[in-house]
């Protein structure tokens, strides 16, 4: 039935296009297990929570204060173990070979001191090679010390006042729930990219290119025989995704797939649109991978997923607006997480309308001059 | 084959490669201006430190304690506010992503205060994790800088029995492109080692040049060398291009020497070319070999080695394949050569599990390329 609707040439050539890619096996192979491999192993590494942390202490103190301290630090979750420290020495020694990422100083007064009421003072040092990471883990140390800073402090009316906080969409802010959606534009992308952009380069390198050519095909027809394959690959990928989130990761998805598909092929046409336009410039398969490489990258990075865009200096938030993975992203994370209605969804959706427009009108322009 | 070293056709089969490489347009594009782009996005885009973000505020209180607290927000270098009456207006900028959190200073606010209380709610986009907890962190940080404030005016403030004395060692600043710039440069060496190899020789392969090559009567040991020269020249080129741009352009210190991290560079190009060699000599088709040198080398380098993610914090069967990972071992030792200064008891560890990836790697190279040929 959708044969008939379509012609006996466009289903042709699309099945033409699909044997190009699904003929030889291991390139099949490669084309379902590096996404699943990506979601499996990339969804559990890509965390930015720094937990199982190591901790250098040098306790020249030894008194009930010091103590104190170092057993909650212990008994915190996010460490994992607690390192003696002997000297100075010892404690430059520990951070310089990254065998602990942080190490405290407990000064030989210290007890004496908070005792007192004179005010104790917790040295601690931190790895800044690993900056990020160190400032978690110092915002770690610093709500220990200050809890037990706080039992001390009972007799004194305790700092006025406090805010209660409430993670929406997300409440136990669990970052698997970040990645697992932004994961799907990542790969979905990354699988679909790859197979458009070998698509015209292959027919060149093989010599195919002018066998097409003198096709009765016609260019409109050759350009949607070589994109359906990729976008099928990439929707084909979601899919699977969504069908593995529930029975691995457990990510919900509150929003509507009748939102979440249409998106989705939206954005898989305006990124196989800049993926034919590397196949039409590139001259052997090489640059086209090259060129691939060299879009995926960047995209991925400015989609949000890597970093927030509005971290970024404005003029690359203003590039960003033109990559389809930056809006995508937002649709992703809205209708997994937040159910996002119809009409934010379209907000987000337009943008990737017009890119898709510019670069499949770009890459049949480009297709045709060659073709002359 | 015979396996008599001859110095000249030795020398003559480089500068053939040597040629072959500099005539390819798109050696360029992966060796310098890809760098270029990579260490421009890891040292402006990637922005990991906090960042002024815009919250919804919501007073639902008259007093005079919500609106001195509101100000705080307003004029908060953290914060941009939109000022609304009720959640319900501003629920819909969250889900839309157009605000990341909401602050809620609820009725009977000043009440609470002036009895030596005062909740605030801090509502924020889970969606985003990091951005939430630095909301959450940083909403509460100004309410108690505002609380304290108002205390010290009634001279009840004292500083708390126990302080920390944070020192960050090496980055004072908490400037994050300071270890991100120089892990890039694992990324480009990666590209270059790698990537670049495995593609450009499996296409020798595809097109049965290399055949032709192992038809002459070069050694084995002659011909994987001049095939790895040119490349680990090529990859010194463009980590010392990411080194000087990382110091001129990006201000990240250099605080080693030159020399530790040239034979840094060098070692670990040993294992990565090896990996390229290796997986073109298996997989002999372009389109494979990319697919597998991406996955194999590319994405664990960006994210299982080190260099974006804390290692500690992955699930154990996880960490256990960082192990794996060449760029694991290189990734400590860029950070510290740069920002903290040449550290050889570090290094040698590090650069002695690289030497012996790359003796595998090479050794199933030979083998692999033996069979095949037979």
């Amino acid at each position: 039935m959708i044969a008939a609707l379509l012609g006996p040439r466009l289903v042709a050539i699309i099945v033409k296009e699909f044997w190009a890619v699904l003929r030889d096996p291991r390139a099949r192979l490669s084309l379902i297990m590096p996404p699943l491999i990506q979601l499996l192993v990339f969804g559990y590494a890509s965390t930015m929570e720094v937990k199982h942390v190591t901790l250098g202490v040098l306790d020249r103190d030894g008194g009930y204060w010091s103590h104190e301290i170092i057993q909650r630090l212990a008994g915190s979750p996010n460490v994992q173990r607690i390192v003696r420290l002997d000297s100075d020495a010892d404690l430059v020694r520990a951070i310089d070979s990254q065998q602990v990422i942080a190490a405290l100083r407990f000064d030989a007064r210290f007890s004496a001191d908070v005792s007192a009421g004179r005010g104790g003072v917790v040295g601690a040092a931190y790895d800044g090679r690993k900056v990020n990471a160190a400032q978690i883990v110092g915002g770690y140390v610093d709500r220990i010390v200050g809890d037990v800073s706080d039992t001390i402090a009972v007799a004194q009316p305790p700092a006025p006042g406090n805010s209660s906080v409430t993670y929406w969409f997300n409440p136990n802010l669990d970052y698997l729930w970040f990645t697992i959606p932004s994961l799907v534009v990542v790969i979905s992308l990354v699988s679909a990219t790859s197979v458009v952009s070998q698509s015209v380069a292959r027919e060149k390198e093989l010599g195919t290119f002018d066998q097409l050519m003198v096709s009765p095909f016609r260019v409109w027809e050759i350009l949607v025989g070589k994109m359906v394959p990729p976008v099928t690959i990439g929707v084909a990928n979601a899919t699977l995704f969504l069908v593995i989130n529930p029975l691995v990761f457990g990510v919900p998805f509150h929003g509507a797939l009748l939102l979440f598909y249409p998106a989705l092929i939206l954005f898989l046409l305006s990124m196989t649109g800049i993926g034919m336009l590397i196949s039409v410039i590139a001259q052997t398969q090489q640059q086209a991978f090259l060129g691939m490489f060299a879009l995926t990258v960047p995209v991925t990075l400015l989609s949000g997923y890597a970093a927030p865009i509005a971290n970024m200096p404005p003029f690359l938030q203003v590039i960003a607006q033109a990559n389809p993975a930056k809006h995508f992203f937002i649709v992703s994370e809205g209708l997994f997480l937040k159910g996002m209605p119809a009409a934010d969804v379209f907000a987000n959706t337009w943008p990737m309308v017009v890119i898709a427009t510019v670069t499949i009108g770009a890459a049949s322009a480009l297709f045709r001059s060659r073709l002359e | 084959m015979t396996d008599v070293f001859r110095p000249r056709r030795f020398a003559a089969m480089l500068v053939k490669e040597s040629l072959q490489i500099a005539r390819d347009p798109s050696t360029f594009l992966i060796a310098f201006a890809l760098p270029m782009l990579l260490l421009f996005l890891f040292g402006y885009g990637i922005n990991l430190d906090t960042a002024r973000s815009r919250i919804g505020l919501v007073i639902t209180d008259h007093s005079e304690a919500a609106h001195s607290l509101a100000g705080s927000y307003q004029t908060s270098k953290w914060f941009d506010v939109v000022t609304t009456g009720a959640v319900s207006q501003l629920s819909g900028d969250l889900v839309g992503g157009r605000i990341s959190g909401i602050v809620v200073i609820p009725d009977g606010f000043g009440r609470q205060v002036a009895q030596g209380g005062g909740t605030i709610q801090v509502l924020t986009d889970g969606a985003a994790p990091n951005t939430a907890n630095f909301i959450a962190a940083y909403a509460e940080g100004v309410r108690a800088t505002w609380a304290a404030a108002r205390a010290g005016d009634r001279g009840t403030a004292k500083p708390p029995p126990i302080q920390t004395d944070p020192r960050y060692w090496f980055d004072p600043e908490l400037k994050s492109r300071y270890n991100l710039v120089p892990g890039s440069i694992a990324v480009v060496m990666t590209m270059v080692g790698t990537l670049l190899t495995a593609l450009v020789i499996a296409r020798e392969w595809e097109r049965g040049t290399m055949e032709a090559i192992m038809a002459t009567p070069l050694g084995m040991a002659e011909f994987i060398a001049t095939k790895v020269v040119p490349y680990f020249l090529l990859g010194l080129g463009s980590m010392t291009l990411c080194a000087v741009l990382a110091v001129t352009v990006f201000g990240v210190p250099f605080r080693g020497s030159p020399l530790a991290l040239v034979v840094i560079a060098s070692v670990f190009l040993f294992p990565a070319l090896g990996q390229g060699l290796l997986i073109s000599a298996l997989t002999k088709n372009q389109f494979v070999a990319s697919q597998v040198a991406l996955l194999s080398a590319f994405l664990p380098t960006l994210l299982l080695s080190g260099f974006l993610f804390e290692i500690s914090s992955m699930p154990v069967p996880i960490q256990a394949i960082t192990y794996l990972v060449p760029s694991r071992y290189l990734i400590p030792q860029l950070q510290t050569v740069f920002i903290a200064g040449d550290d050889w008891g570090l290094f040698v560890p590090d650069m002695a599990v690289l030497l012996g990836f790359g003796v595998v790697f090479f050794v199933l190279t030979v083998r692999a390329t033996r069979r095949r040929i037979a």
